[in-house]
Parts: C-alpha cells; sequence; structure tokens
C-alpha cells in the first residue's frame, strides 16, 4: 500500500485527476452539498461590518466598522451570552462525564445480563426523542396550574411555585434535562472503553488483595484516563456552542429567565426569527465562530503535546 | 490530518467482547459495590422512563382530573378523549405524518448513498485526494457562517423560504456521518479491492458490488443517525416553513401545538372553527405520544445499532 501512495505521488496532476475520475465523481455530490450550504454562506458574514438592509444587500450595504459589536460588548449581552454559554457547557462537560463514567463502572459491576439490557435501553431513551418532546416534558413536570411537580407539592401541602418566572431555578433544571438526555448515551462510550481493559489486569490486581473499591482506583480509572481526557478536550474544544433545541424548548420566548439562560444560539435565533436583526445576529455569530475556533486550535495543540496520535490534525 | 482522526476514533475501544467473569470468589467489597450499582442504575433508569410515563399517562388522563389534581404517575379518571379529538379530524396529523414519513424515507435513503459512496472514496489509500477533500469536509465543523448569513443564503438567494427542500437538503448530510462512514470501510480489507480491480471492475463497481454488500451494519447505523434526524427535525422547519405550509414536518406541527393555542385548535378542529371544551393539557400529551408513537415502538429493535455507531463514532459524538 505504501508503495502505492508513493508512485501515486510521483505522477503528475493530470495524470491523477484522469486516473481518479471515477473516486471523484463520487465525491462530487458531498464536495456541492458543502459549498451550497457551508462556504457559499460564509461571505455573508460580512453583514457584521454592515448596517445590513434588503434593498442595497450584502455587499451594498453601507460599512460601518465595528459598530456591530461595539454595540454588542456596550450593552454587555456579548459578555451574558458568552458567560452563559461557557458555564452551561462547563457543567455539562465536568457533571456529564463524571456522572457517564460512575454509570459505566456500575454497569460493568452488575451480572445480570437481561437487568444490564434492559437498564441500558431505559438510559439511552432519551436521545431519541427530538428537542420538542423535551418542551413537552418539561411542561408536563414543571407548569404552575396542572405540572406534575407542583401538583405532588399541592397534595403535601406545601405551596406550588412559579417555576417558569423564578430564573434562579433554571440552571439547575437545565443541567438535569441535559444529563438526563445525555448520560445513557455518553456512558456507552466509557462502558465500551471499560470491556476494552485487558482482563488480567483485574486477575492480578485480585491476585495482590485489592478489593473493589481498589481495583476502580487503580485499574479502571486509570485505564479509562485517556478516553476522559480526549471526550474532555474536544467538547472544551465546542464549549461555545449551545445545545440550541434543548434550551430553545425549555425557555423559548420568556424573557424573564434570560439572565440565567439566554446563550449564543438562543439570542441569534431569537433576532433573526422574530426581529429581523441581521447585522447583530451575524455579528454574535462571527465573534461565536471565530472564538470557537481559536478554542478548537487550543484544545488540539493541547492534545498534540500530550499525545500526538490523538490529536485532530 | 484525517489519518489523525482515524487514529483517535480507533481508540474508541471498538468491539463488545464479553467480559470474562472475574474470580468468583467475592468479599465484602464486592457486594457492597454491587449492591450500590444495581440500586443506583434502576434508580438512574427510572428517572430516565419517568417522563415517558408522565406523558403516557397523562394523553390517558381526563381533562377534568388534570385540572383538579394536575399530571401525575398514573392515569387519572382513563379515558380516551384526546385521542379522539385528535382522530376525529386528523386531516393535519395525517398530513404531517406523511410529509414526515416522505422527507424521512427519501432523506435517508439519498444521504445514504452520497454519505456511503464519500466514505468510500476517501477511504481508498490509491485515490490521491482524499485528504483534501476530507478537509474540505471537515472545515465545516470548524467554522461555520453563523444562522443569520445561512439562512438569508438559503431562504433568499436560493429562494427556498416555504419549501420543503430548505429543510430536506440540508439534513442530507453531515460531516461526522461521512467520517464515520469513512472509519466503518475501513473493515473492508483493501485485497477485496484490489482483487475487484484485478477483475477488471470500475471504481464504482467494485464501491457498489465489492463494499457496499459488507457494509450491512455501517449502512443501519447510518441510516438509522439519519432517519432520527428527518423524524425529529424542527428546527430547520421553524426557520424555513414557519406557517407558509399547509402541513408540517411532525416534530413542528408538535412544536406549534404545544406553544400556540391556535395550533392545537386548529390541529383537531379545523380553522375558523370555535371549539368549547377542548381539553387542552391532555390533548397536548395525546399529540406528543402520536408524534413518537413509531420510535417508542421501533425503539427495541433500532436501539443497539445506535450503540455500535457511537462506539466507533465516539470522539465526534
Amino acid at each position: 500500500m505504501a508503495k502505492e501512495e508513493a508512485f501515486q505521488r510521483r505522477k503528475s496532476l493530470l495524470r491523477q485527476l484522469v486516473d481518479s475520475r471515477v473516486l471523484l465523481l463520487m465525491c462530487v455530490p458531498a464536495i456541492i452539498f458543502f459549498i451550497v450550504f457551508n462556504y457559499a454562506p460564509m461571505p455573508g458574514a460580512w453583514i457584521a461590518f454592515t448596517n445590513f438592509n434588503y434593498r442595497d444587500g450584502i455587499f451594498g450595504s453601507p460599512f460601518v466598522g465595528l459598530k456591530n459589536f461595539e454595540f454588542l460588548i456596550k450593552s454587555g449581552q456579548l459578555w451574558t451570552l458568552t458567560r452563559n454559554t461557557i458555564l452551561y457547557n462547563l457543567a455539562f462537560i465536568i457533571l456529564g462525564n463524571i456522572l457517564q463514567i460512575a454509570i459505566a463502572i456500575m454497569l460493568n459491576e452488575i451480572r445480570s445480563a437481561f437487568f444490564k439490557k434492559i437498564s441500558q435501553a431505559a438510559m439511552f431513551l432519551p436521545f431519541f426523542i427530538s428537542a420538542v418532546l423535551v418542551g413537552v416534558i418539561a411542561f408536563n413536570l414543571l407548569n404552575y396550574d396542572t405540572g406534575a411537580i407542583n401538583a405532588l407539592i399541592r397534595q403535601t401541602g406545601g405551596d406550588p411555585i412559579k417555576i417558569y418566572s423564578q430564573a434562579g431555578l433554571w440552571p439547575i433544571i437545565i443541567i438535569l434535562v441535559h444529563l438526563w438526555q445525555s448520560t445513557g448515551y455518553g456512558s456507552i462510550v466509557y462502558f465500551a472503553a471499560i470491556m476494552g481493559i485487558d482482563r488480567s489486569l483485574y486477575e492480578a490486581a485480585t491476585v495482590d488483595g485489592a478489593n473493589a473499591w481498589q481495583r476502580i482506583r487503580y485499574v479502571t480509572l486509570p485505564s479509562l484516563k485517556p478516553t476522559f481526557i480526549i471526550l474532555v478536550l474536544f467538547s472544551l474544544g465546542g464549549i461555545m456552542h449551545g445545545n440550541f433545541g434543548l434550551f430553545w424548548n425549555l425557555i423559548g420566548n420568556n424573557a424573564s429567565l434570560f439572565s440565567t439562560t439566554d446563550i449564543i444560539e438562543t439570542s441569534v435565533y431569537r433576532m433573526v426569527l422574530s426581529q429581523n436583526n441581521f447585522t447583530t445576529s451575524t455579528a454574535v455569530g462571527l465573534y461565536q465562530s471565530l472564538f470557537g475556533f481559536a478554542l478548537v486550535m487550543t484544545a488540539n495543540w493541547i492534545v498534540r503535546r500530550i499525545n500526538k496520535d490523538y490529536a485532530l490534525f | 490530518m484525517t489519518d489523525r482522526i482515524e487514529t483517535i476514533i480507533g481508540q474508541g475501544g471498538v468491539g463488545l467482547a464479553p467480559a470474562k467473569p472475574r474470580a468468583v470468589k467475592l468479599d465484602r467489597s464486592d457486594i457492597i459495590l454491587q449492591s450500590i450499582s444495581y440500586v443506583f442504575v434502576t434508580l438512574f433508569a427510572l428517572f430516565c422512563l419517568a417522563p415517558f410515563v408522565l406523558i403516557l399517562s397523562a394523553s390517558f388522563s381526563s381533562e377534568a382530573a388534570i385540572m383538579k389534581t394536575g399530571f401525575g404517575i398514573l392515569p387519572k379518571d382513563f379515558t380516551l378523549t384526546a385521542y379522539e379529538w385528535i382522530f376525529r379530524a386528523p386531516r393535519q396529523v395525517v398530513g404531517s405524518y406523511i410529509v414526515t414519513i416522505t422527507m424521512t424515507v427519501c432523506g435517508t435513503a439519498i444521504g445514504l448513498f452520497i454519505i456511503s459512496m464519500t466514505g468510500y472514496a476517501l477511504n481508498r489509500k490509491d485515490f490521491p485526494f482524499r485528504n483534501y477533500i476530507a478537509f474540505f469536509i471537515y472545515f465545516t465543523t470548524l467554522f461555520s457562517a453563523g444562522l443569520a448569513p445561512t439562512f438569508l443564503w438559503v431562504a433568499r438567494d436560493l429562494g427556498l423560504r416555504g419549501n420543503y427542500l430548505a429543510v430536506f437538503l440540508q439534513l442530507l448530510m453531515t460531516p461526522w456521518l461521512i467520517i464515520l462512514m469513512k472509519n466503518f470501510m475501513r473493515t473492508v480489507p483493501y485485497e477485496i479491492i484490489e482483487s475487484g480491480k484485478m477483475d477488471g471492475a470500475g471504481d464504482f463497481r467494485i464501491f457498489l458490488s465489492l463494499c457496499l454488500p459488507m457494509m450491512k451494519p455501517a449502512l443501519a447505523t447510518i441510516g438509522l443517525f439519519l432517519a432520527l434526524a428527518y423524524w425529529n427535525e424542527w428546527y430547520l422547519s421553524s426557520l424555513y416553513l414557519g406557517s407558509t405550509v399547509e402541513f408540517k414536518p411532525l416534530q413542528y406541527h408538535l412544536y406549534n401545538v404545544i406553544n400556540t393555542a391556535n395550533a392545537l385548535r386548529n390541529s383537531v378542529a379545523g380553522s375558523n372553527v370555535s371549539v368549547t371544551n377542548l381539553p387542552s393539557n391532555t390533548l397536548k400529551m395525546a399529540s406528543a405520544i402520536v408524534a413518537i408513537g413509531p420510535i417508542l415502538l421501533l425503539y427495541p429493535f433500532i436501539q443497539r445499532y445506535f450503540v455500535s455507531g457511537i462506539t466507533i463514532g465516539a470522539v465526534k459524538g
């Protein structure tokens, strides 16, 4: 195979094009797709530097420099959005990974194959439903008049809570819903990694007199470390990108909750769809993209320093 | 650089070999750990299932009972009223079902074909442009134009506002699915491709009659990811379809039923009909069950394919 590759490299470009024309053609639909839906809109990011109006179009609208960004920074909006997006993602990453590892280790301890299968299927189920259904579930549980939680509070004689107007409660709710929806999915990865651990390590540990806790502490956890580091670093690379569907279907246009729940995606969506505000939303989007890009690069650079084989590029 | 991606994903611990039973002798710590595991896993599994039970129960409850005591884990005053309302004038729901099923079937078939073609070509070691094309695709995950410019481009310049194609086309593929397929393709030994070449088969022919038949598990996994994306789609519909189409994709229909009182009424009675005594709370829950029903029914059969997909594509999940 190596020989073949070396041989390919020596051929002229034209020759290569002709020889691999069928393979190239097979890639054409995908290439067109990404050009049309991903690359073609990129010049539109110029809107961030203009006072966009429909009549003059993207490149005909007056140029305003960094004014749109200035507004975002001065109004404090950019800071709030960045803070919320990053803090939520940090919570998701830290709590998510801890819970996923814990579940994976426990699943591995369970002997009954039937029980393992059933519980795994149950934990994985929330991953399959749409974000809209997450909204339905939230409505069922949390609304003031008929919500299951308030129903329970009333039955026990307590005072029902107006959950949809208490911004302070929502970070907890959102994190719980996120864990509910993604833990089953994430634990599969760790479970597979545990299954990949050499069984003789456990046997050796047992012979040396290690109890169950010590086996987890000295065999399982160290073996999961590479998987953990990679998953965390990659999620850190995406820390500027929020889970839009989750936030939008839980909060939507409920402005009384924005201070603790508005993330970049929801704010951009609202600006585009209900305010027709293309300049500010493009500016926020461009800021998110560039910042996110820098973060991925940094994460990748760190991974490279730890272990070259794990780096993306 | 894509070789790097392969390396990482290769580390994901593929291959769910059954664990060999450990030494039989259990000491106290083993018993404690196992008990904790059973209890905690049971609790967490119930936590994951409970919301589904809540919705199911609510959909079979009477509106009066719900208004009086709220939603609960068991049906209150069991009745089929909510479902009767939905199926009395099923035009909206049936229309949405047809739109979503059509999109899901066609989108999955076409997307799967393009994704597997691309994945195959990108995995061919003798394809000199594979790294450039892979990077071209991968780059879109690193940098994007953002929602507003994309929206303007698709809705205005491509003229797809109010057109089902705006939704249908954009869901056809993702970089992650292409990389996943490329990794699956590595399981086809290169010798098979070479033997095909020896017999004088063209590259496309090798793909179609040699590789695809060996790729059934991969096709199932990626096809299911695609189908799920089409079935659960509501976001692009909210952007590009809005209220311009009569029959909204199913989840977007549900979104409207939940969030606007008018949509709820129209969905069961048609517009311009005044309805009194609409059991709105239970009706929302019944609509939700109608919208996820097929997923819940198929779930036991499809779940395991996703497990293999996640395991192989661990990193980019």
